[in-house]
């Protein structure tokens, strides 16, 4: 596709795209990323486009879908102007042999150069046979690629945890790809999907710069996952106030109280949704009057219901939550008391106190 | 002279588990029976306004603005847990400044014979066979092995998961995220650590259940102590 050494303001000038209106979208995109305009305007006139590889693994492309609906930057800069996304088979115009020629020529060009973005995960069973990508098992393409591969960003939370195709029991063995590849830099976008700004930002970011934002002790960028969806939530003064919504249908619903009953995974779940929120800012799921479903967080597919605001246990073979069983071991335990309390008045009645029962060990 | 010297440790283990000799040289462990009782109050609060936050008041009416309930439960709790972790960390000093009984709540001699002895023999006075306690000094066997497994190390893991959710709530640059959010590598999802948070509570539960229990068992039966509250 693009040549490596042109850079993405030769593109959009090339394009017609005035330089007033390349300034704008510096300093759109620094703000969304909390960076000074200037330093991206200069990276983006100086640096050589960096070359994206699209891996699809087992997903189901809602990360693709996401993607292309970005608004901050627009898809159609950030496509066929930033980056150079010289493989994705979503949206390639090469197919079958042409396709999958394009892998094996960058690998060889860019070694060490290119971006390696994938999409889901690779199921690890019977010898990665669950997904097979031309001809063959995706976990072979997503090795090989990886090893010359400058960073690897995993998007969404197939590819960054699991998610549903690596549920209990998992008989795929599908597994997130910092399992597999541990030796190359690696950001974890997760989401299902994550927000399309979100991975148009830092698309941005790494092309612009050409290396990782800062990240978290889970490796996601700080810039969109240090805060809770609780924490900027609009309903949060309802949360504060005590405001809860019972039922779905309740007037509490109605007039948009705090769905923390309802088992919203607000509190638990780092993402941006409530700060940027969805479809160019239109809405977010809390907004659209459902609770968070935690959905970038790990494991959030086996925690049970998702509107109950405790985890179901399994381990004690009948599905209870954590206040149903230390309830059920308190009364027990208030029980045992209760017996052991009762036995000793029984004792006591039939032995006056004041003389050492017959029975005890001497000391 | 032994009698008295006797007598001064029993009072000082005696305070230690919300018991006391009547009269006697308790003042000197007057720390250790302050700690008891903040602690014993801040567990108190920490368990209602936990259980609170865990499944969320009825709703109340009128402007959000209007109110903060579970702003001020929470903030109880917050409050609340501070004092508990204060107190458990001055308990810690204690244990190592103060004599061997202060230890007994956070190290349990497994590898005595005379430990598994006395156990036995307190299981066995707990089941009606036997009258006499064995230990005339300290928690006896079975309590302290309640106070280490129950309370010590629910205590510490209460605080340290404690911390490190309200460190999510403080922001990933406060000092309790940077000091505590390292457990969060042990479990990615916070929401596990929600759940362990609460069986916590349980467990201090049933824990206060026990020892309350105990304490005014060993009361009647034995003679030996009796309630601080008088």
């Amino acid at each position: 596709m693009g040549d490596a050494t042109e850079t993405f303001y030769g593109v959009i000038r090339r394009q017609g795209i005035t330089r007033r209106s390349f300034l704008k979208f510096c300093s759109f995109t620094a703000a969304s990323l909390g960076l000074g305009a200037s330093s991206i305007a200069h990276a983006l006139e100086t640096k050589p486009r960096v070359p994206v590889i699209w891996l699809h693994g087992l997903e189901c492309t809602c990360c693709s879908e996401s993607f292309i609906r970005s608004a901050h930057p627009l898809i159609k800069d950030a496509l066929l102007s930033m980056i150079s996304l010289d493989y994705d088979h979503m949206i390639m115009a090469a197919a079958g042999h042409q396709a999958e020629a394009i892998l094996e020529e960058t690998r060889a060009r860019y070694k060490g150069g290119y971006v390696l973005a994938v999409e889901g995960n690779p199921p690890l069973n019977e010898g990665g046979m669950f997904c097979i990508d031309g001809g063959k098992p995706f976990v072979e393409k997503l090795t090989s690629m990886a090893e010359e591969s400058m960073a690897i960003v995993a998007w969404g939370t197939c590819a960054s945890w699991g998610c549903v195709q690596a549920a209990k029991p998992n008989p795929t063995r599908a597994v997130p790809i910092d399992k597999l590849i541990t030796n190359r830099p690696f950001i974890k976008v997760p989401g299902g999907p994550p927000i399309a700004e979100v991975m148009s930002g830092l698309v941005t970011f790494i092309t612009t710069f050409g290396k990782l934002p800062k990240l978290d002790h889970q490796g996601r960028p700080s810039m969109f996952y240090s805060e809770r969806i609780h924490d900027k939530c609009y309903r949060r003064s309802h949360f504060d106030a005590g405001q809860f919504v019972e039922e779905w249908d309740d007037t509490n619903a109605r007039k948009g109280y705090c769905l923390y009953k309802l088992g919203c995974k607000g509190p638990t779940t780092y993402n941006a949704c409530s700060a940027l929120r969805w479809n160019g800012g239109v809405s977010f799921p809390i907004q659209s009057g459902h609770g968070c479903l935690g959905c970038s967080e790990d494991g959030f597919w086996d925690k049970g219901s998702f509107y109950d605001r405790l985890t179901t246990i399994k381990q004690f073979g009948i599905e209870q939550n954590a206040d149903e069983i230390g309830m059920a071991a308190a009364g027990v335990v208030g029980l045992a008391v209760a017996a052991h309390a009762a036995v000793t008045a029984a004792k006591r009645l039939r032995h006056r106190p004041d003389r050492p029962a017959h029975k005890g060990k001497p000391s | 002279m032994r009698n008295r010297a006797q007598k001064f440790l029993a009072a000082a283990d005696a305070a230690l588990a919300g018991r006391s000799i009547r009269g006697g040289t308790a003042h000197i462990y007057a720390l250790v029976r302050l700690w008891h009782w903040a602690n014993a109050a801040a567990i108190l609060v920490l368990s209602l306004t936990g259980y609170l936050i865990g499944t969320g008041t009825p709703a109340i009416w009128g402007m959000a603005s209007g109110g903060f309930l579970f702003g001020y439960i929470r903030f109880a709790h917050f409050s609340a847990g501070y004092v508990l972790s204060a107190g458990f960390l001055l308990r810690i000093y204690w244990a190592l400044m103060g004599n061997a009984h202060a230890m007994q709540i956070f190290c349990v001699p497994l590898w005595r014979r005379c430990f598994w002895r006395e156990l036995h023999h307190e299981i066995r006075r707990y089941s009606f066979l036997a009258v006499e306690p064995e230990r005339g000094l300290g928690h006896n066997r079975l309590a302290q092995l309640a106070m280490f497994f129950m309370f010590t190390q629910t205590i510490t893991f209460m605080v340290v998961t404690g911390f490190a959710l309200y460190g999510q709530g403080a922001g990933t640059d406060s000092w309790q995220y940077k000091v505590f959010g390292w457990v969060f590598s042990l479990w990615p999802n916070s929401q596990d650590f929600h759940t362990w948070h609460h069986l916590g509570l349980w467990v201090i539960v049933m824990f206060a259940l026990v020892h309350i229990y105990a304490v005014l068992w060993d009361d009647v039966v034995s003679r030996r102590s009796f309630p601080s509250i008088k």
